[in-house]
């Protein structure tokens, strides 16, 4: 019991310390697919020590809401990357939630996000807002949707029994886990903020969605939900992994099995970045009003997941 | 429960068969529905070979060369030639908007996924679950027909259907006859003809492919 | 079983019958208290509280306690009033103790600055209404129950109609009394039909009537269209958005959070208690009707410009939500799958009790808001956050409840239902494994709009800047009505950190309806509804780990780094000017859903043309069911009446001929 809890602890502190490295590793292939030269990889960890250290600018009217959103954001992050497996399986805190859940937790912090942009009560924020309630309000349910073709297969909703059973079957192909992966890579583009559906690196009030909910942060509060974007990216990176290519997470209580773990993740992960960066580097990212239809689409694939799992694989 | 691992793969290229239709459905470049087009005849190809190599129907083989041929190469690259000739506007604007008919496409794949189910019971083929797959690509196929307003987008539907009802054909009975097939691969390929010179009058008639005008032929 | 009342008298039902008598003599005495507007206001609606508190207790005894009946002295000579307290019962009743203590004590304060007639009138029909609602829970015959439930409809017709000078209150009013009416006429026709042809109306004799398929298929339709009015199902929805808001804010609270879940009362008592058959096909029915409801109903929500209207369509989705786990109980327990419906059923009550008490505090919640502000649309408030941060907090409480977003208890009942959905697979029949995940999407679907909703409601009052300068002299609640709020915020974070306690009290009730219980495989910390394996959830240890990294974050940031803040104007990319009006409106915010949309609604809009002096803006999406649906029955009515109207002459000779006629008639045919 105790080395699952020390497990437990050293996996979610290596995922907090880890997720600034990979979206430094994912601004590198991007920079390179686009003939730039890259700033160094540990240029994140840099930015959120000069954004500590500075003195955090609020605006007059902001509200108790806006300074405790940023800490409650990470929080939320911290625990799903707690919950979610990277190295080892079926740790202390993973009976606390299951997938449905880890979907609860990413939808609180987004609500507490959108709420502490209308705090203020500027255009941009209440646009942010707006927008990204718009995107979540078909990526959370196609979400669920993938989840339930997993699970539908394993027989569970616990992330660490689908691992499990995802891992340790023979080898089979599922058709609608491929729907499913698909329409996973659709929502956690549109999750994340990347093109095509947002522009993280944008200020144009044409194209913004994420970047205009944080515009009034600064310094700690900001380095605190640069931190926690990073995190979720790491997260969602790290689901994909556990649900569509498990092999390589220690079973659980397999110490043996953890240098081999942390070996496989960090090849994967640094895969992963690069096909996200690659993906980003072909698209266009769509008009904002076609983003309502590019998730409709992630939404039907997973529906349409779920029914071919119904007709091929009972 | 594991099926055979060819098994599998015909599975999965049934999968992608259902997903290329539904993205027919969305598409709205002319030239986009074309490439579909020649990848789904790409992924019919391929599940008939394996089929083919499953069971030892050697005729089988001969169909998946004939579907390479025509619906992969052949057909994509008249297509191409007659967009570019025709010059045609390339977005197509679909009847409904593109939401609501991937709803219909939904409610119709469950509805043939129902209706295969029992008759997939009697069939002796060894990939017969992917009869409602079949039916719901000939369903679908006969959406895309009734929300497109252009011509060339309804061609291809038309074909797409072909595909869904070649497709049926191969996983509920192991094909058809050759002669059969022949015959319908050269049906098909002469109405593909006809339907291309037909285009032609149609847009030197009225200068547009958008099939609203023909209503005007009619007597008052 | 005539019993006459003993001084401690044993029986909970007694208890109960006891507290009815109580509320309707406080209502009695608030007309004589019409003097003194202080004693009104402080002593009545205080006491009324306790009464509250009293049948929560009653409740919580039923549900452990045997069941305990009563016949009253009271009623028609051959059939008395019969009351009964059993599993169900005592669910219902806890759920309106618990909701109405809270908005009872609010109400205390609110209505401390009505004039002293008016609100003793008000206090009248606001204690008749809590006796009504409770006599529907206990009776057991159908003419107590028809009694009953004409008292609740009556009386909350009333209070709806307080502020009756205003006209949109006075047709508001008038159509929530005739929806209930034509419920009302349909619970009858149940009732005639469950009673088969016997003369016994009471519902013992209902238990044990034997029915064919056919007819017990016309209850259910009857009985669904009659409590769906009530519970404001789709199409029979539209009095809930007028008449909620209509009323004043407690009674709104009331009247969503507690008289809506009569109506699933009675959907549960006809169709798992008096009927003693159910067919498959009644579950997929109800399943589609709340399906349509909860999406039909968060989609408008999300385009309300009026506050207290978003949250009446937010009432019809939850309630939706509600009939479609309804539906999937059925569904389960006709299929054969008894632990199931177990699960299913649990998933129902608990929405019920949560559903009772975010909504509750939601509307209370706005209540303040209208108290201080004066102002109900959305588009003049904002920034009440600085001027009344109890209230502001203690409605976010209930907006994150309501949106099913975790540790709170919204998404607890949520959980237990898309775990339900979940378990289908094994139905025998096949189109129904097809159909089972398009609902579950769609119930995802609507969960996620809701959130959506929210975020629009919360950040469009509360946060922001004020969009009118009179917004600054907004004042906080008084300390009454915040503890009211407090014991309805406690309420919703208890439900949701010890979710497998709520379980072990819906035991009983789940046990007595489908004979079968949800078993938990966790302890009193984890949620485990079918086996660990399977699924678990530990709201507790979640919110630990929550609170845990917060702090941890904070104390580590604080002491690594600093804690310095300078304030200074908002940054906004750099634009000088920001005031009020750059903002987003309420329409404004609710514009993606509109346009996603249109089809289900009817969209009115002026916009103003280049060349206005006093450009003006004016945007409506009003409910395209009235215009298709009810306008034509309403043309079609007024056209029968004109023509029946036709048989009134003014002549006296037609009348003198109409009894002639009449006489003949009845000579012929009784002769014969």
């Amino acid at each position: 019991m105790s080395t699952g809890i020390l497990l437990q602890l050293a996996q979610t502190l290596l995922a907090i310390l880890l997720a600034p490295l990979l979206m430094g590793w994912v601004n590198q292939c991007r920079a390179w697919l686009q003939g730039r030269s890259a700033p160094p990889i540990t240029q994140p960890y840099r930015t959120l020590r000069k954004l500590f250290h500075k003195d955090a600018v609020i605006a007059h009217n902001a509200s108790p809401l806006f300074r405790f959103a940023p800490y409650m954001i990470f929080a939320c992050m911290a625990l799903a990357a707690g919950i979610v497996p990277t190295l080892a399986n079926d740790l202390p805190f993973s009976p606390a939630a299951d997938v449905i859940a880890l979907v609860g937790i990413f939808a609180l912090a987004r609500v507490f996000l959108a709420l502490a942009a209308m705090d203020i009560g500027s255009s941009f924020g209440t646009l942010g807002a707006r927008r990204e309630m718009l995107v979540s309000f078909l990526a959370e349910p196609a979400l669920l949707m993938v989840f339930f073709t997993a699970s539908l297969i394993s027989h569970s909703t616990e992330l660490p029994i689908i691992v499990q059973t995802l891992a340790h079957r023979e080898f089979a192909i599922y058709p609608s886990l491929a729907f499913a992966a698909v329409a996973f890579w659709m929502i956690s583009v549109a999750e994340n903020a990347r093109i095509p559906v947002d522009n993280p690196t944008t200020h144009l009030e044409l194209t913004m969605i994420h970047e205009a909910m944080i515009l009034e942060y600064s310094a700690r509060h900001l380095a605190l939900i640069e931190w926690a974007v990073a995190l979720k990216l790491f997260t969602y990176s790290a689901l994909g992994i556990a649900l569509f290519l498990p092999w390589g997470i220690a079973a659980q209580g397999d110490i043996a099995a953890l240098p081999l773990a942390l070996v496989a993740m960090v090849a994967k992960l640094a895969i992963g970045g690069a096909a996200l960066s690659f993906l980003e580097a072909i698209s266009a990212k769509v008009r904002l009003f076609r983003a309502p239809e590019f998730l409709g689409t992630a939404f039907l694939l997973a529906v349409l997941g779920m029914l071919i799992h119904f007709l091929l694989e009972v | 429960m594991a099926l055979a691992y060819h098994l599998q793969i015909v599975n999965l290229l049934a999968a992608l068969l259902l997903l290329i239709s539904f993205a027919m459905l969305s598409q709205r470049r002319v030239v986009g529905l074309v490439t579909l087009f020649a990848w789904q005849g790409a992924a019919l190809a391929l599940s008939t070979a394996i089929v083919a190599w499953s069971t030892g129907q050697h005729h089988l083989y001969y169909s998946a060369a004939m579907t390479l041929g025509l619906k992969v190469i052949a057909m994509p690259w008249y297509f191409y030639r007659l967009v570019k000739k025709l010059d045609v506007n390339r977005v197509v604007e679909p009847m409904i908007n593109i939401p609501t008919t991937m709803l219909i496409g939904i409610v119709l794949v469950i509805f043939s996924f129902n209706l295969a189910l029992p008759i997939s019971e009697m069939s002796g083929t060894v990939t017969r679950s992917t009869l409602g797959i079949a039916m719901a690509i000939v369903l679908l196929a006969f959406l895309m027909m009734i929300t497109r307003t252009k011509a060339i987008p309804q061609v291809i539907g038309f074909l797409a259907m072909e595909n869904g009802l070649f497709f049926a054909a191969t996983s509920a009975t192991y094909g058809m006859p050759l002669v059969v097939e022949l015959g319908v691969a050269l049906d098909v390929l002469v109405g593909v003809f006809v339907l291309g010179i037909f285009i032609f009058q149609i847009r030197e008639t009225f200068d547009s492919l958008d099939l609203k005008h023909m209503e005007k032929l009619k007597e008052k | 079983m005539m019993e006459t009342l003993p001084l401690l008298p044993p029986d909970p039902v007694q208890w109960a019958w006891g507290v009815v008598l109580f509320w309707l003599a406080l209502g009695f005495t608030a007309l004589l208290l019409q003097g003194s507007p202080r004693l009104l206001s402080r002593l009545v609606f205080p006491l009324g509280a306790l009464g509250a508190l009293a049948i929560a207790g009653v409740g919580a005894a039923g549900l452990t306690l045997p069941i305990s009946s009563i016949v009253l002295p009271i009623g028609l000579p051959d059939l008395p009033f019969h009351l009964r307290l059993d599993a169900l019962s005592g669910f219902f009743m806890l759920l309106l103790g618990g909701a109405a203590f809270g908005i009872t004590v609010y109400a205390s304060g609110y209505f401390r600055s009505m004039a002293a007639g008016p609100l003793a009138l008000l206090a009248l029909w606001y204690h008749l209404f809590l006796a009504g609602m409770v006599m529907v829970l206990l009776a057991d015959d159908a003419y107590a129950f028809m009694v009953a439930w004409e008292v609740m409809a009556l009386s909350s017709y009333f209070l709806v109609t307080t502020d009756h000078k205003i006209p949109e209150i006075r047709s508001a009013g008038f159509l929530y009394l005739l929806i209930a009416h034509v419920g009302a006429v349909s619970l009858l026709l149940t009732f005639g039909v469950l009673q088969g042809g016997h003369g016994d109306y009471t519902f013992d004799t209902m238990r044990l009537a034997e029915m064919t398929p056919f007819w017990a298929s016309v209850v259910y339709l009857l009985a669904l269209f009659g409590f769906g009015a009530k519970a404001g199902l789709v199409p029979m929805h539209v009095w809930l958005p007028e008449a909620h808001p209509a009323a004043p804010s407690p009674v709104s609270a009331l009247m969503s959070g507690v008289m809506l879940k009569t109506a699933i009362y009675g959907l549960l008592r006809v169709t798992f208690d008096l009927l003693n058959i159910q067919i498959g096909w009644w579950g997929t029915l109800a399943l589609a009707l709340g399906l349509i409801t909860a999406l039909y109903g968060v989609i408008f929500a999300a385009v309300q410009s009026d506050m207290k209207r978003l949250l009446a369509w937010s009432s019809i989705e939850n309630i939706g939500v509600i009939i479609a786990a309804f539906g999937l109980t059925l569904i389960f327990y006709t299929d054969g799958k008894g632990a199931l419906a177990a699960l299913t059923l649990t998933a129902l009550l608990y929405h019920a009790l949560n559903h009772a008490f975010f909504k509750g505090l939601l509307f209370v919640g706005t209540g303040s808001v209208l108290h201080a502000t004066g102002v109900r649309h959305m588009g003049h408030l904002g920034g009440l956050m600085r001027f009344m941060p109890w209230t502001a907090w203690l409605t976010l409480i209930g907006a994150l409840a309501i949106a099913g977003l975790p540790p709170l208890n919204g998404f607890v009942s949520e959980w237990l239902l898309l775990q339900a959905f979940l378990l289908t697979p094994g139905l025998t029949q096949p189109y129904l494994n097809t159909v089972i995940p398009v609902a579950a999407a769609t119930v995802a679907l609507a969960a996620a709009l809701a959130a959506y909703v929210m975020v629009k409601f919360f950040g469009v009052v509360f946060l922001g800047q004020p969009r009118d300068p009179a917004l600054h002299e907004a004042h906080e609640a008084g300390w009454a009505e915040r503890l009211g709020m407090l014991w309805l915020a406690a309420g919703c974070v208890l439900l949701g950190l010890f979710p497998a306690q709520v379980i072990d009290w819906l035991t009983p009730v789940v046990r007595l309806l489908v004979n079968q219980t949800l078993v938990n495989d966790g302890n009193w910390l984890m949620l485990a509804p079918v086996s660990a394996e399977r699924a678990s959830y530990a709201p507790l240890i979640f919110l630990v780990v929550v609170v845990g990294v917060l702090l941890l974050t904070f104390l580590w940031v604080r002491r690594v780094y600093h804690g310095r803040v300078r304030r200074s104007d908002p940054w906004d990319c750099g634009y000088p000017e920001q005031d009020a009006r750059m903002q987003d409106s309420a329409e404004g915010f609710g514009q993606p859903i509109r346009q996603i949309f249109e089809v289900f609604m009817k969209v009115e809009r002026e916009t103003p043309d280049p060349f206005d002096r006093n450009p003006r803006y004016r945007g409506a999406s009003l409910d395209k069911l009235w215009f298709i649906l009810y306008e034509p029955i309403a043309r079609v009515t007024d056209w029968l009446s004109q023509q029946a109207g036709r048989l009134q002459h003014g002549r006296i000779q037609w009348y003198l001929i109409y009894s002639f006629a009449t006489l003949i008639f009845l000579l012929i045919f009784t002769t014969r």
